[in-house]
């Protein structure tokens, strides 16, 4: 009997670059979202900070390296990115897999900020969104996260669904900086 | 224009969800009488002036705010969480 | 004509362009219009309405005149205007409004017709008889109306939107906006310059006059070029700030790539802007105004800065007899300038008595022009003086009225401008956009000197309000002069003096509003036309309204004027949808099976955001109908496998999540046990019907509610709203899975048998009874299975994580077709949810109570719930409702339409006899008719009762009996089978 296949939300899609700016589906591992329960905040950090060695994320933070990301996701929310969660947490948080309901992709290069400008209304730019801000906000007509991970990347997601849209855009919007030379 | 929430700070409108006046947010007992819940449902203020108001920070942060809003001017003069309104 | 030693184009380098296809030849740095002008190009196009000759009447943006179409095919861009068009290599440009040609033009009759043609004409002339209009009278203004034309063709070229943020931003780049820039960029603080020019220095580029000891324009290039250094500073040329808007948001076209001759590949034409700014300083400027006189539109007569702008700034003289005729200082400049650069001065007349003039050209002083003539070009004008009348040969006029400061912007959010006597125009008012300053000539201040010193302090004014701080900043020495102007709005006279020549309103159609009592500005502008269309009467407003309060004996200030609204230049709609075309309207959801559904056929069908199946069809089936019926059949027969994922899945945890899902449906869920599922009814507050589906017990804690595909977001915000607004206290949290599951129906006779080939632990009745839910091994997956059914048939639905999603669906649907079934879309689960009865956004439309769709009963009285109070009103718990039934052809006619209403026999069908209305219909393959869902008056007592069907629109009459909305399997005993 065959198994059943794995397929990312891009289906594999291969790095592009245009212009400046790559743009990389990303594999971030486990996804799981952690919404502690009324006055279990603190016991649901620390379990975080001990159990995944994350610091629990302030309201537009992002913590965690690549491999192991706490990003915040929403009011009173965090998107726990790579481990396994430790099944303690349900005692204290709704615990929640997400593994498969996000399109993530990393884009990145000198004019990644420029691209982004092109989708989502709010100020990017490095002297207020610096590296381990994160943001719930709209990439073009798509609610989703931004988060700044390096000095010129961006992990960005939405919906599995909206995949192609967001390939669309953001190939759209990558051609026209670039365009611009 | 622009709002401001309290978690993610000055965003465009564009992100907002309009619910109407603030009056929803003290939904009367079942027994309240008509009179009691046809105004929750149904009556409402129009000021040109001030007017609480209820926004879902929707393409953001979700959370349902009150905010204080001058009709006239469009002026946002204060935005607090739903969940922190005294009742 | 070229002027040698003159101007700050190219001229090392040439550039060919055409227009209305003859070559000519240009530099870089030329507009359109001074080039044209360089060729002794003096007719550029007709006027609207009496298709009169036209020339270029400015150099700058609020040119009326010089519109002409660049550009062929898809990519033709109309109403372009000549004066901000950078020439390119290989342009080409087509006059507009005149046919078959510019020079001989036929519509140019209505000049001659034009006593007939006044202001209101056409408000008078096309009223009777009425039925003339649509036939005859709309086409044929039609056919004249417009300027410019589309192609027929869709847009070829990309636009974009951009967001950009900034502390300050500062609109036009002349002196002013200059040194508010540099200012500003002194403090640390971000800031944006935008100006619509492609050159940054506005008029310093078109004056002689020097700042700090060297040529103005020279002193813009340096300042330019430090500006552009900085970090904290954003320079965007070729953008026109166009609107205002609250908090402190403004829009900004772009022109990316309207000055090259191909549009890069993968750029855009135009970007536009949403900037978001602390602080604004507002340096646009100011327009000159011409002087209404007899004949004054004639080509070769412009006004008196755009003839030194052609001069100073592109090398061109537009005469080479030129007058001057002004009632203000600045425009003896134009003589000056043009006499040191060896262009003949035939002579400047000045309607004021005392004045001097500024260098060694004929004065006349208390003189005006009142006339013009010349065939296709001004050759001569004549004057009026007090000792009589004379006439002068010249091939330019360099007309001046004064000067508008540019206010537009400051009246964008309800502000009114200024009426300032010494300078007779409007300036604007403080405060009118919050956190606005204003700053030199749009100000009302004239001299380079106190623009450059406005500028600054303006920007001052930003920094301090910000929190910022800046040291001293050394404003440049400049000319300092005094603007002395006699006001002057027309010369008195006989004949037509024009006062907006975009619309061909002249002296008399404003003086005739007076007269028919049109007297407020508002009603003078829509009976006449004055200060519509592209240029929207920047040339003409502060004159028209001048003449208007003399018509009426009133103040200027008193007759106020008209609401400048945004854009202050026209904006593409192209622009302002930018990266809404095509796809990018708006999101596509993709359910996993998408690729295998549409590699089987199926055509999609919009759900919301989502595409979903229509039907899969099949070799040799020739209607949309074979294949729903022989889906259909697959369920009630075999087995059939429907992606459901579209419908919203909510998981709802926390100690207080049983007291939630009890307070938004009008059933119970506390008292539903783990591993269950059962079917909810959603109220809105005001007691109808808002959203139904299954809510799934997965733990003492934890549930997993299911809504519409439609109403998913709507559900999402109202449980947000429940438990942030109205329930705070309750500890739950709920977050959207939707996207983490693939969830696929499984229906029909044969659903177990398929999927125990596949669940790693297989199931049976006992174990999975009608209604049971729970976590399962599928292929090693781990996964969730729920027991419910929209068919009627032993059916179920199973989850896996959307990953395997492609892969689960393929497998199914393989599976089921060699059981004799197949994928089925959604006309059959259309119908096959029509035959059970089951309800769907049709249904609950917004209008119908859970006592309409039968589910009175359900409405539970142990608890409090949302809508409970309000459905129990006199309104929706009358008799008379309209209430949901079955409804089945009885007649002859055997077809029901979906929204067709219900009669009583007899009655003739209309409004006053309606008995209710068709909500859903499909043919039955199973009962071989025809069936429909719809609310009838009291439909619940009138079973068996036959009425008839009125579809009107498509003119459909049926005999309908009404029935038990279930048509199929009343007992159910085929879903626990």
């Amino acid at each position: 009997m065959a198994e059943l296949k794995a397929k990312t939300p891009l289906d594999d899609f291969a790095p592009m670059t245009v212009g400046t700016v790559t743009l990389e589906e990303t594999d971030l591992g486990i996804l799981t979202s952690v919404a502690p329960f009324r006055d279990r905040a603190k016991a649901v950090a620390d379990r975080v900070k001990d159990g995944h060695g994350i610091a629990w994320p302030a309201n537009g933070r992002a913590t965690g390296k690549d491999g192991a990301r706490a990003i915040w996701f929403g009011r009173d929310m965090v998107l726990v990115a790579g481990p396994t969660p430790d099944p303690g947490l349900a005692h204290d948080a709704a615990v929640t897999d997400q593994s498969d309901a996000w399109t993530a992709v990393t884009l990145s290069g000198a004019d990644a900020e420029d691209v982004l400008a092109r989708l989502v209304p709010m100020d990017l730019s490095v002297a207020t969104f610096k590296r381990g801000h994160t943001a719930r906000t709209q990439i073009q007509h798509m609610n989703g996260s931004v988060t700044r991970v390096g000095a010129d990347r961006f992990l960005i997601l939405v919906f599995r669904s909206m995949a192609g849209t967001l390939l669309h855009d953001l190939q759209r919007a990558m051609e026209s900086v670039a365009a611009r030379g | 224009m622009r709002l401001s929430c309290p978690i993610c700070g000055t965003r465009d409108v564009r992100e907002f969800y309009y619910q109407g006046a603030a009056v929803m947010l003290v939904r009367p007992a079942p027994d309240a009488g008509e009179a009691a819940w046809d105004a929750y449902l149904h009556l409402r203020e129009n000021p040109a002036g001030d007017l609480e108001e209820l926004w879902s920070h929707d393409g953001g942060c979700g959370a349902w705010l009150k905010v204080t809003r001058n009709t006239v001017t469009h002026e946002v003069k204060k935005a607090v969480l739903a969940t922190e309104v005294k009742r | 004509m070229r002027v040698a030693g003159k101007g700050r184009i190219d001229r090392s380098q040439t550039l060919s362009f055409a227009f209305d296809g003859n070559s000519y030849r240009g530099h870089p740095g030329d507009t359109l219009a001074s080039a044209l002008l360089a060729n002794d190009i003096r007719m550029v196009g007709r006027s609207f309405k009496y298709h009169r000759p036209r020339g270029i009447l400015t150099a700058g943006s609020e040119e009326p005149n010089a519109l002409v179409t660049v550009g062929r095919g898809p990519a033709t861009d109309p109403n372009v205007r000549a004066t901000v068009q950078e020439l390119y290599q290989g342009l080409s440009a087509r006059s507009q409004n005149a046919w078959p040609s510019l020079a001989f033009d036929l519509m140019s009759v209505n000049d001659l017709a034009a006593p007939f043609l006044g202001a209101g004409f056409y408000y008078k002339t096309f009223m009777w008889p009425r039925a003339f209009w649509e036939k005859l009278y709309e086409p044929v203004i039609r056919r004249a109306a417009g300027l410019g034309a589309l192609g027929p063709e869709k847009d070829a070229d990309h636009y974009d939107k951009a967001y950009a943020f900034c502390d300050v931003l500062v609109i036009g780049a002349g002196p002013a906006g200059l040194m508010a820039a540099w200012t500003a960029a002194q403090s640390g603080l971000q800031v944006i310059l935008a100006d619509e020019d492609s050159v940054m220095g506005g008029r310093l580029n078109a004056e002689t006059l020097e700042v700090d000891g060297q040529p103005g324009a020279d002193w813009a290039v340096d300042m330019v070029a430090k500006l552009s250094q900085m970090d904290n500073v954003r320079l965007m040329p070729r953008t026109t700030v166009t609107g205002a808007y609250d908090g402190g948001t403004f829009g900004a076209l772009e022109r990316v790539s309207h000055h090259m001759a191909a549009v890069p590949k993968g750029g855009g034409k135009e970007t536009f802007w949403r900037i978001v700014a602390g602080r604004s300083v507002l340096a646009a400027g100011a327009i000159e105004r011409p002087i209404a006189f007899q004949n004054n539109d004639r080509p070769g007569i412009m006004t008196a800065g755009a003839v030194r702008a052609y001069l100073n700034r592109w090398g061109v003289s537009p005469g080479k007899a030129v007058t001057v005729f002004a009632n203000n200082d600045d425009a003896h400049r134009t003589a000056t300038d043009l006499q040191e650069a060896g262009v003949h001065i035939a002579a400047v007349i000045d309607s004021r008595n005392d004045v001097q003039a500024k260098g060694d050209y004929k004065l006349l002083t208390g003189a005006m022009v009142d006339g013009s003539s010349g065939r296709g070009g001004l050759s001569a004008i004549s004057i009026r003086t007090a000792s009589g009348s004379e006439k002068i040969m010249t091939d330019c006029l360099a007309m001046s009225g004064g000067w508008n400061p540019t206010v537009h912007m400051t009246c964008h959010m309800n502000g009114r401008p200024t009426w300032n006597e010494a300078i007779a125009s409007f300036v604007p008012t403080h405060g009118a956009i919050p956190g606005m300053e204003t700053a030199g000539a749009c100000n009302g201040a004239f001299s380079t000197a106190a623009c450059l010193a406005e500028g600054e302090k303006a920007a001052r004014a930003c920094i301090e309000a910000l929190g910022g701080s800046v040291g001293d900043v050394a404003i440049p020495a400049a000319e300092d002069g005094f603007y002395a102007i006699g006001p002057l709005w027309a010369v008195p006279g006989k004949g037509r003096a024009w006062i907006d020549f975009q619309n061909d309103v002249s002296v008399k159609d404003i003086k005739q509003a007076a007269r028919e009592n049109f007297t407020s500005v508002e009603h003078m502008k829509r009976y006449t036309t004055q200060g519509m269309a592209t240029d929207q009467g920047k040339n003409s407003n502060v004159a028209a309204l001048a003449l208007l309060a003399d018509a009426t004996g009133r103040g200027i200030p008193e007759t106020g004027t008209t609401t400048f609204r945004p854009p202050f230049s026209p904006v593409a709609l192209a622009a302002l949808g930018a990266g809404a075309q095509g796809t990018g309207f708006a999101p596509e959801r993709r359910t996993t099976s998408d690729a295998a559904t549409r590699a089987a056929g199926a055509p999609m069908i919009e759900a919301g955001l989502w595409y979903r199946p229509s039907y899969f069809p099949q070799a040799g089936e020739k209607t949309w109908r074979q294949s729903c019926d022989r889906e259909v059949g697959y369920v009630r027969e075999a087995v059939g496998v429907c992606d459901v994922s579209t419908l919203g899945k909510i998981d709802i945890q926390g100690p207080d999540a049983a007291k939630l899902l009890d307070f938004v449906y009008i059933n119970m869920f506390s008292t539903l046990k783990e591993g269950r599922v059962r079917y909810g009814l959603m109220l809105r507050e005001d007691g109808f019907v808002m959203d139904d589906g299954t809510t799934a017990r997965m733990g003492p804690n934890h549930y997993v509610m299911t809504t519409t595909t439609a109403a998913a977001g709507q559900v999402m915000r109202h449980l947000e709203f429940v438990t942030q607004a109205l329930h705070p206290e309750w500890d739950v949290r709920i977050v959207s899975v939707t996207e983490q599951w693939a969830q696929f129906a499984v229906a029909g006779p044969k659903a177990r048998d398929l999927l125990n080939d596949l669940l790693d632990a297989p199931i049976d009745n006992d174990s999975w009874p009608f209604m049971a839910c729970g976590p399962v091994s599928v292929q090693g997956v781990e996964g969730r299975l729920f027991r419910i059914s929209f068919s009627g048939e032993h059916a179920y639905e199973v989850a896996v994580p959307a990953r395997y999603g492609d892969s689960l669906f393929r497998t199914l649907k393989a599976r089921a077709e060699a059981m004799d079934g197949g994928a089925y879309g959604m006309e059959a689960l259309n119908v096959l949810r029509i035959e059970k009865g089951f309800i769907t956004h049709a249904e609950i439309h917004g209008r119908v109570t859970a006592g309409d769709v039968g589910m009175g009963r359900m409405m539970s009285q142990k608890k409090d719930f949302v809508g409970k109070t309000m459905a129990a009103r006199p309104g929706l718990t009358d008799d008379g409702r309209e209430q949901l039934v079955g409804l089945k052809p009885v007649g002859a006619v055997k077809q029901l339409t979906a929204g067709a209403h219900i009669y009583s026999d007899g009655e003739e069908p209309v409004r006053a006899h309606d008995q209710g209305y068709v909500t859903s219909v499909g043919f039955s393959p199973t009962l071989g008719h025809f069936i429909g869902l719809g609310f009838v008056q009291d439909g619940l007592m009138r079973r068996g009762e036959v009425l008839n069907m009125v579809d009107h629109l498509r003119g459909i009459q049926t005999r309908v009996e009404l029935c038990d909305p279930v048509f199929f399997d009343p007992e159910g005993g085929r879903t626990r089978g």
